[in-house]
């Protein structure tokens, strides 16, 4: 039944020498090398300079980089937004910071009627190379209007790209590679993520942006998922292994695009698929991900595709209301054993 | 909400005559219950219906033709609740549907004909299986009708199709639906009391009735063996049988018999092809989807010529599993209803294979046109006296030529060989039969 | 079914009757009957055993297999039935 081919491993890049940091410092070390290697590259963002950003992120970079590459900016997300996609017109690479997703509704004018739309509409003459950082998710008692996840709004919208880095090591390197990219790159960090510990190359590399990788290999089930999710769902496998059932795991990392071909192929696999997302199951990205199992892998399920979501309810802020309001490892875990047990 | 379509009872069908209804609104009717009679080129047919349910609305008149798709009647599943609001095809009177113009008669919903033609066969019994168990069932050759769900609600899943393909346990034996009509009603002999003028009237309308019939008739079997013979590479085989350990069986199993348990001498010949089929399996079924669907259940198509010209090949079911007094039963119950135009809608449409024998007619071989989308035809000659070297000494014996027309798409002619030399082995041992 | 006696007349018109109900479309009056009558009418295995069926509900005999070979023309079956009956 178990057909390890590879090793279930975190790393892109497994067998180099490796050190270990957090989640934080993998995104900062991220934006110090982009700042040293292009001088077109600054921060800019509500409290990243003299307070070193709300999750501490960007601590230490006003004094390294100055208060030109490091830019404290009013709190008017629709205002340095668009900014920053000036800025991107003009030459410059900015990485744009947004508190938490939640506030870039307020940016949300200029992030999808200006730098989604004006490649296309200029017939190809400005491109808006632009990196917008943002962190997203529940989970820390803020309530509703800190805690959502927007994600899949803007991976609705063609123009964007929309990346959810989970391991340390995309943390560190997806960054270099967006801001490469010719056009707007959002990144969604979770929040919870920022004090994970993990392992990176001592020379770590840019890598791609727009592929999904399998962080678990496994025969019985595939379960699709992204950002802190997926390590709920790695412990749930964990579990599920030591019961005999092997899931195969896969960090989506790409909103848009989406990497249909490695979670397809997963399915045609293992015949059945889970979908994990901390968002709500309504128009949401496992809708989406289910739509195209069912476009591209129909005849390959045993059983309808299973979804394991936020409830769709504003997220609550009492302690244990929020925890029921979010995909937990036993919820998971419940859902796998009920798709497995009838196979 | 089910949908109760015109059925494409064959390859040849395009269009149906509703001739009557046997339930009205509201009736309750279960899942292989005849509720529809239909006018074809092939004689009246008893329509079955697929699922159970309560027939919620009936769509079309008697004596209108539509064309194979077209949704007859709604049936709303047991449990179900009554929908609210439901966009319903418009009602189709006589009126509306003659003459035949090429406007959508009604709206169909969404391709509904395409799917009946193309799944019929599976989907009719509504067996619930995952896409992978279905499309599995289909490569391995699986009856899925004869494989045991466990999933959910008891859905059968790949699992479940690994296993029966493993098992490879003979097919669960579906009782046949016993005979529900006793045989033809012996017909009035309108002969007896009516006048000489009366008499010529009828005969003369009966016969232009007739011509009707059968020049439909003709142009569906044109238009079924057209295509055979142009969609079909063909292989022919044939093999001569010696025939008298089949014969002499025969006519001591009629000794013991009186006249009415009597078997006639192509039953033998029946369950003989069905078991040299069951050995031979790739040669008992569809070509569907540029594939080779090889079926579990053995329902040959009995080739049954009509008095007023053309022929049926409605199916005797399951004959693998079969005595020969059944088979002998079930024949006699399929000539009469085929020539009293009374067959079910399952018989014309469930053949995995043909069976045509022209031994009554002193012809010596037969070679046959395949049936679409069955890959086979299995043709008897006359059993004639010829000289016969047996054991290097010459005789006379009884011998039979049997031939085979295979689909050159779906099998080979080795394949084609083995199977007259399995009937030829089964021919040799009747008692085995 | 008893009957007590019946003429060649009578069982030949007993005959057409049964006859007519497996080829409804032969004209009787035109049978030579010294011609094979299984060939003339069209009549084939089936036809015939339930026509042998039929004909015993009717005159009460029971015509064997071997004997199928000996009715050929309907005066065979004349001559046959009325030495048996």
């Amino acid at each position: 039944m178990i057909t390890k081919t590879k090793p279930n491993n975190l790393l892109v890049t497994p067998g180099v020498e490796t050190y270990t940091l957090t989640y934080r410092e993998a995104v900062r070390e991220a934006m110090r090398e982009a700042m040293l290697r292009d001088e077109r590259v600054f921060l800019m963002g509500e409290d990243v300079g003299n307070y070193g950003g709300c999750f501490a992120v960007s601590m230490g970079m006003l004094e390294e980089f100055g208060p030109m590459r490091v830019r404290d900016t009013p709190l008017s997300e629709s205002g340095f937004t668009g900014a920053g996609i000036g800025a991107a017109l003009n030459g410059m690479r900015p990485i744009v910071e947004v508190m938490t997703c939640n506030f870039s509704l307020l940016a949300m004018d200029q992030i999808v009627n200006n730098a989604a739309t004006i490649l296309h509409m200029s017939g190809g003459l400005f491109n808006v190379p632009l990196v917008i950082r943002t962190a997203t998710g529940g989970g820390k008692q803020l309530a509703a209007q800190h805690s959502h996840s927007w994600e899949g709004w803007y991976a609705h919208v063609p123009g964007l790209k929309v990346i959810a880095p989970a391991t340390v090591e995309d943390a560190r390197c997806m960054l270099w590679t967006a801001l490469e990219d010719p056009n707007p790159v959002m990144i969604f960090e979770n929040s919870l993520l920022y004090n994970l510990k993990g392992e990176i190359p001592v020379d770590p590399q840019p890598i791609d942006i727009d592929k999904a990788r399998i962080r678990r290999y496994g025969d019985d089930i595939s379960i699709i998922t992204f950002g802190r999710s997926l390590f709920k769902v790695l412990d749930a496998a964990e579990i599920l292994a030591e019961e005999g059932i092997e899931c195969e795991v896969i960090d989506l990392r790409s909103l848009r695009p989406l990497d249909d071909e490695t979670y397809i192929d997963s399915v045609v696999k293992t015949n059945r698929a889970l979908v994990v997302d901390e968002g709500w199951k309504s128009v949401g990205i496992s809708a989406e991900i289910s739509a195209r199992i069912m476009e591209q892998a129909f005849y390959d399920l045993d059983m309808p595709v299973e979804r394991v979501c936020g409830v769709e309810v504003p997220i609550p802020y009492a302690k244990h209301m929020e925890e029921a309001s979010l995909p937990q490892v036993e919820d998971i875990a419940a859902a796998v054993r009920r798709m497995v047990d009838h196979g | 909400m089910g949908n109760f379509v015109m059925p494409s009872l064959g390859a040849d069908m395009e269009v149906g005559t509703l001739a009557s209804w046997l339930v009205k609104v509201g009736d309750e009717v279960k899942r292989g219950a005849v509720i529809a009679e239909v006018e074809t080129a092939k004689g009246l047919i008893e329509i079955e219906v697929f699922e159970d349910g309560v027939i919620t609305d009936i769509l079309v008149e008697t004596d209108v033709e539509v064309p194979v798709g077209t949704v007859l009647a709604e049936i709303r599943p047991i449990g179900e609740p009554v929908a609210v609001e439901e966009v319903k095809p418009v009602p189709v009177s006589a009126e509306e549907a003659h003459p035949m113009d090429h406007r959508p008669l009604i709206k169909r919903t969404n391709g509904t004909a395409a799917v009946k033609r193309t799944n019929g066969r599976k989907s009719r019994k509504r067996i619930k299986a995952s896409p992978v168990a279905q499309r599995l069932a289909r490569e391995l050759g699986i009856d899925l009708a004869n494989v045991v769900g466990t999933g959910p609600n008891g859905v059968i899943n790949k699992e479940d199709v690994e296993q029966a393909a493993q098992v490879k346990q003979p097919p669960v034996i579906e009782a046949p639906p016993p005979p529900q009509k006793p045989a033809v009603e012996k017909r009035e002999f309108l002969v007896q009391k009516t006048d000489k003028a009366d008499k010529v009237a009828v005969k003369a309308a009966e016969k232009a009735k007739a011509e009707k019939a059968a020049l439909s008739m003709r142009q569906a079997i044109a238009a079924a063996m057209a295509r055979s013979n142009r969609d079909i590479p063909h292989y022919y085989l044939e093999t001569d049988i010696d025939m008298s350990a089949i014969q002499a069986w025969l006519a001591a199993e009629n000794l013991k018999r009186s006249l009415r348990e009597r078997l006639l001498p192509v039953v033998p010949l029946i369950k003989a092809t069905a078991l040299a089929l069951a050995k031979v399996p790739v040669l008992n079924g569809f070509w569907l989807e540029d594939e080779l669907q090889a079926q579990e259940a053995i329902n040959i198509g009995f080739a049954i010529a009509l008095r007023t010209g053309g022929l049926v090949t409605p199916a005797l079911f399951n004959v693998d599993c079969k005595s020969v007094d059944e088979i002998m039963a079930d024949l006699s119950d399929l000539i009469r209803r085929t020539r009293a135009g009374r067959l079910r809608s399952s018989e014309l449409t469930d053949a995995t294979v043909t069976l045509t024998s022209l031994g009554d007619m002193g012809v010596r071989k037969v070679y046959g046109v395949i049936y679409p989308p069955q890959v086979a035809l299995v043709g008897f000659g006359k059993v004639m006296d010829r000289p016969w070297a047996v054991n290097g000494l010459l005789g006379v014996r009884p011998i039979m030529t049997a031939t085979i027309a295979g689909d050159h798409r779906a099998t080979d002619g080795r394949v084609g060989a083995q199977f007259l030399d399995e009937l030829d082995k089964l021919l040799q041992a009747p008692e085995a039969l | 079914m008893k009957i007590a006696t019946i003429s060649r007349d009578e069982l030949t018109l007993k005959i057409f009757d049964l006859l007519a109900m497996i080829a409804p479309e032969a004209d009787f009056d035109d049978l030579d009957p010294n011609v094979d009558m299984r060939d003339e009418l069209d009549i084939d295995s089936f036809d015939f055993l339930n026509f042998l069926i039929d004909l015993n509900d009717e005159v009460g005999v029971e015509i064997p297999e071997a004997d199928y070979g000996k009715l050929v023309s309907l005066n065979d079956l004349l001559d046959y039935l009325l030495a048996r009956m």
